[in-house]
């Protein structure tokens, strides 16, 4: 009998190491779990609601998004189609990760689904690069920490919005679209990047003038990845040149 | 119950959706086409943009300013939150001196 092979100590393992690497993204995330709970209330939100939100949404960028078109008296079923148009990359990143979990139970999987967001995602494909495999203890040894934090931070930010004086003057009403744009810069060592964004901007601009807001954002989104799928694979990386 | 909570209850089905059906999808497949693998991996760049570019388009000087800012910042150093400071640094300050 070995001590240091029975489950429980590996299992345990697993989850401090996934734990670990879920330590600088809730340092990363706190800012923009007060400032979205700060915003949610500002919108209009409940502290209960903009907690809620975070709890069972738990999508930074889409709830950013949602928040904002409370603001605007669009019909409810558009702003819950704007959030799932935000969130539309989790099916990729949903594809990708499924490979490397073909061996957890069903719950394990509609469970850890749950909890894909991008450093989660980033972190289980980096893991498997590394020649590791992605077990359910690493997956939500990772994953509790930062959703618990994330609903705690926006709930306290709710809660304590009206610390924040003039929100204009502190720059916190543009804060987002520069923390949207750290997202776009981050992906931008993908093949294509520099057209389907140049294409995005431009098509959601003439789309935000002449069609508004919130399908600037799935038209603009659409003419970006038809202009992707339609590059001849030759040009693509991993094609012939 | 109110909209409000309507909205927040779909949104958080919507997005479950879009997070375990990309492998429900997926799964039922052997390949997956080039152009759809390419179209995919547009995804984030392409609807990420189209949260800035209307932004910045109805910002002023000390908005656009700041994008410009921080994502040169961005394209250099790398890392949300260098660039992510910066900005709002730059957005401060010039919003302080010009309004």
């Amino acid at each position: 009998m070995s001590i240091e092979h029975s489950p429980n100590r590996t299992t345990r393992r697993d989850m401090i190491a996934g734990a670990r690497l879920g330590v600088p993204v809730i340092f990363a995330s706190a800012p923009f779990a007060i400032l979205f709970g700060a915003l949610a209330v500002d919108n209009g939100l409940s502290v209960g609601e903009a907690t809620l939100m975070s709890a069972a949404i738990y999508g930074g960028a889409s709830q950013m998004v949602g928040i904002e078109l409370f603001g605007h008296k669009i019909a409810p079923w558009l702003v819950v189609f704007s959030i799932f148009a935000v969130n539309f990359r989790h099916v990729l990143y949903s594809a990708a990760v499924g490979r490397r979990i073909g061996h957890w139970s069903f719950i394990e999987k509609a469970v850890g689904f749950f909890f894909l967001v991008d450093p989660q995602y980033a972190e289980a494909e980096r893991r498997i690069e590394h020649g590791g495999s992605v077990g359910f203890a690493w997956y939500m040894g990772m994953a509790l920490p930062i959703y618990v934090c994330w609903v705690v931070e926006s709930g306290l930010g709710a809660a304590f919005s009206r610390l924040l004086p003039d929100t204009k003057a502190l720059g916190i009403d543009f804060l987002l679209p520069i923390y949207f744009l750290g997202l776009v810069m981050g992906f931008r060592t993908r093949s294509f990047w520099f057209p389907v964004v140049a294409v995005s901007a431009v098509a959601s601009i003439v789309a935000f003038k002449f069609v508004g807001s919130p399908w600037h954002v799935s038209l603009g989104a659409a003419a970006g990845v038809a202009l992707a799928a339609s590059m001849p694979p030759s040009s693509r990386p991993g094609g012939r040149r | 119950m109110s909209g409000t909570l309507w909205i927040i209850l779909g949104g958080a089905v919507m997005t479950y959706l879009a997070r375990i059906g990309g492998h429900l999808v997926l799964s039922r497949f052997e390949r997956i086409h080039p152009r759809v693998e390419a179209g995919l991996n547009a995804v984030p760049a392409a609807v990420l943009t189209t949260l800035v570019a209307p932004a910045a388009m109805n910002g002023g000087v000390p908005e656009i300013a700041s994008l410009v800012v921080a994502g040169t910042v961005a394209w250099f150093w790398g890392g949300m939150m260098p660039m992510f400071l910066t900005g709002g640094v730059v957005l401060i300050a010039l919003r302080q001196l010009l309004g």
